[in-house]
């Protein structure tokens, strides 16, 4: 009964005290300009396990975000919310909101059309993974499901999606190859194309470089940064000094938590949070 | 102290398997030319695959045989198929093991294995019971293909499911990702990437199924047939008339193990050479069915390999 209670206590103890970081003013900054998701209170469930804890946090229009902190922070998690991509497993439940402006659909209310947010909330992945198939058919497959049946609709966007991803001058001779014929870092490259051939509004990166080489990664991160004059990034990432190259704001995230969210530069080099400042500066991580 | 670089056991255990695998293949490899030589005097003769059986055994063949073993495989591979890889999919990837439909499919999914051990003799009576006396069917060709799906059926989905549950998770995300239903990426990637598992499975199946005699016998299946089912080959438009394909489909058959085992448990010497003819010519049937299907599941695997 005693310890029950005490164990008790410094659960309380603690949440009280991750409640008190998450409010601290300074350390959640409001990016100006206009804001193309809001995450408000959100708490995210697998099964019984909380994996994001009072995620409070604004994703500025056009502006490249990242979110870092150590394995098993949240980060992805968080992520995979803003495409619903958790609803492909059983057990997951959402708390709060998520608002996707300018119209205002609550991402997190199971009742929105997810096929659509999808379309509108593009995705890539941490391991390149396209499709067995030709590496037309890969950046068309998007347009297909979508309904576009015009086939010379599909095959101007198919290659301005590969001229976007900067692609096509490796690619345009041999369209009808296999996709896995290509290296890692041209099927990365070809996932984004995938992904922006539908044109959405956001593109969520998941550690999109963690699986390349040094020269593969370089020009992904260029192309991000490209990306930027179209549509709104999210990326997620481990590797800190990517976070600092390509990124305007950057989220710090541990144990489900949003730590601090500020002005990439800020973050970098005066952090508000102790956290933060520990874990830039390697000394956990 | 000096280690060797092979132990005892390093050279022991490949011996021991090594021998193992021969006496495996030699019983098998025996097998095979005695009844070739056995049989020989009427695997080389014509007639005998263009004969039906008879009293006389240097006029009997296997005609009804073949053809019924063909007819009653493309059956049992259509119908196995057909309700075999649906139920795969389903269970891979739209069970929701939630609530009490998620009751009955988690029973489901523990009995698919148990299934696969249930001696083929009660789903001839089963068969007898449902197809036979219940809807009907009689003892045709219709209802001895959907014994032997049953029988295939377990094989099938567990295959299906294995084959499914190799797909990387990644690819399925893919597709989900830029905004695909459950039913396009179950059409578009699910299916083609899997067929060469499911393939897999149907050889397993299909071996198994084209040797049994057991529940074709308890459904009724003949042993004497001197005659062939109508063509539904016609020689005005279409060219393929529907009344006559239920013809075929409700008429009575015997295969070849049926066949075989008829022709050795006759008094005379001459007849165990039709057995041992039609033995051999149900063994490379057999192989040639594997070969088919091995054929193009390899060429379904180039394809897919992560």
């Amino acid at each position: 009964m005693v310890i029950g209670s005490m164990i008790e206590s410094i659960k309380n103890f603690f949440s009280f005290t991750a409640e008190r970081v998450s409010e601290m003013g300074n350390a959640i900054q409001k990016p100006e300009g206009e804001i193309k998701l809001e995450v408000k209170d959100l708490n995210f469930y697998y099964g019984e396990f909380r994996a994001l804890k009072n995620i409070n946090l604004k994703i500025p229009t056009k502006k490249i975000t990242a979110l870092i902190g150590p394995s098993g922070c949240g980060k992805t998690t968080l992520l995979r919310c803003f495409n619903r991509m958790h609803d492909l497993y059983p057990g997951s439940r959402y708390e709060g909101d998520i608002i996707f402006h300018p119209e205002g659909i609550n991402i997190a209310n199971p009742k929105i059309d997810v096929l659509d947010l999808r379309r509108r909330i593009g995705m890539v992945f941490q391991r390149p993974n396209p499709f067995p198939k030709s590496i037309f058919e890969n950046v068309a497959y998007g347009l297909r499901v979508n309904g576009v049946r015009d086939k010379k609709l599909i095959q101007e966007k198919v290659e301005w999606a590969l001229r976007a991803s900067a692609l096509w001058d490796e690619v345009k001779d041999r369209l009808n190859a296999n996709a896995y014929s290509l290296s890692g870092g041209q099927q990365q490259r070809l996932c984004i194309a995938r992904a922006i051939a539908i044109e959405p509004d956001v593109l969520l990166f998941d550690e999109p470089t963690s699986a390349l080489d040094p020269i593969s990664t370089s020009k992904i991160e260029e192309l991000i940064m490209k990306l930027k004059d179209r549509l709104t990034i999210i990326i997620v990432t481990h590797n800190m000094q990517q976070a600092a190259r390509v990124s305007d704001w950057t989220g710090f995230m541990y144990l489900g938590e949003l730590i601090e969210f500020a002005n990439t530069q800020k973050i970098f080099t005066v952090p508000s949070q102790k956290l933060t400042e520990d874990y830039i500066t390697g000394r956990f991580g | 102290m000096k280690r060797k670089n092979t132990s005892r056991p390093d050279i022991l255990f490949p011996i021991i398997g090594a021998l193992a695998f021969l006496i495996v293949l030699s019983f098998l490899f025996t097998l095979i030319i005695n009844l070739f030589i056995d049989g020989l005097e009427k695997i080389k003769d014509p007639s005998f695959y263009v004969s039906f059986p008879s009293r006389f055994p240097d006029q009997a063949g296997i005609l009804s045989g073949w053809v019924g073993t063909l007819l009653v495989m493309a059956g049992a591979i259509f119908w196995s198929l057909l309700i075999g890889i649906p139920a795969g999919i389903y269970l891979e990837e739209y069970a929701t093991k939630r609530g009490i439909i998620g009751k009955i499919e988690t029973i489901i999914e523990l009995n698919i294995n148990n299934l696969a051990a249930v001696p083929a003799i009660i789903y001839g009576l089963l068969a007898l019971g449902i197809f036979v006396y219940r809807f009907k069917f009689g003892e045709s060709i219709l209802t001895a293909g959907l014994t032997l799906s049953i029988l295939m059926l377990p094989v099938i989905v567990v295959n299906t499911r294995e084959a499914i549950r190799r797909i990387p998770r990644d690819i399925r995300e893919g597709a989900y990702a830029v905004g695909a239903t459950k039913w396009d990426t179950v059409r578009d990637h699910i299916l083609p990437y899997s067929l060469g598992g499911i393939l897999t499975g149907l050889i397993i199946a299909a071996s198994r199924a084209i040797g049994e005699t057991a529940p074709l016998i308890t459904i009724g299946a003949l042993t004497f047939i001197a005659f062939l089912p109508p063509s539904p080959f016609t020689s005005d438009f279409p060219f393929i008339s529907v009344d006559k394909i239920w013809e075929v489909f409700m008429s009575p058959f015997t295969v070849l193990p049926i066949q075989i085992f008829n022709w050795v448990s006759r008094p005379q010497a001459a007849f165990q050479v039709n057995a041992a003819a039609a033995g051999f010519i149900l063994l490379i049937l057999t192989v040639l069915m594997n070969a088919i299907a091995y054929y193009f599941r390899q060429k379904v695997r180039r394809k897919y390999i992560w």
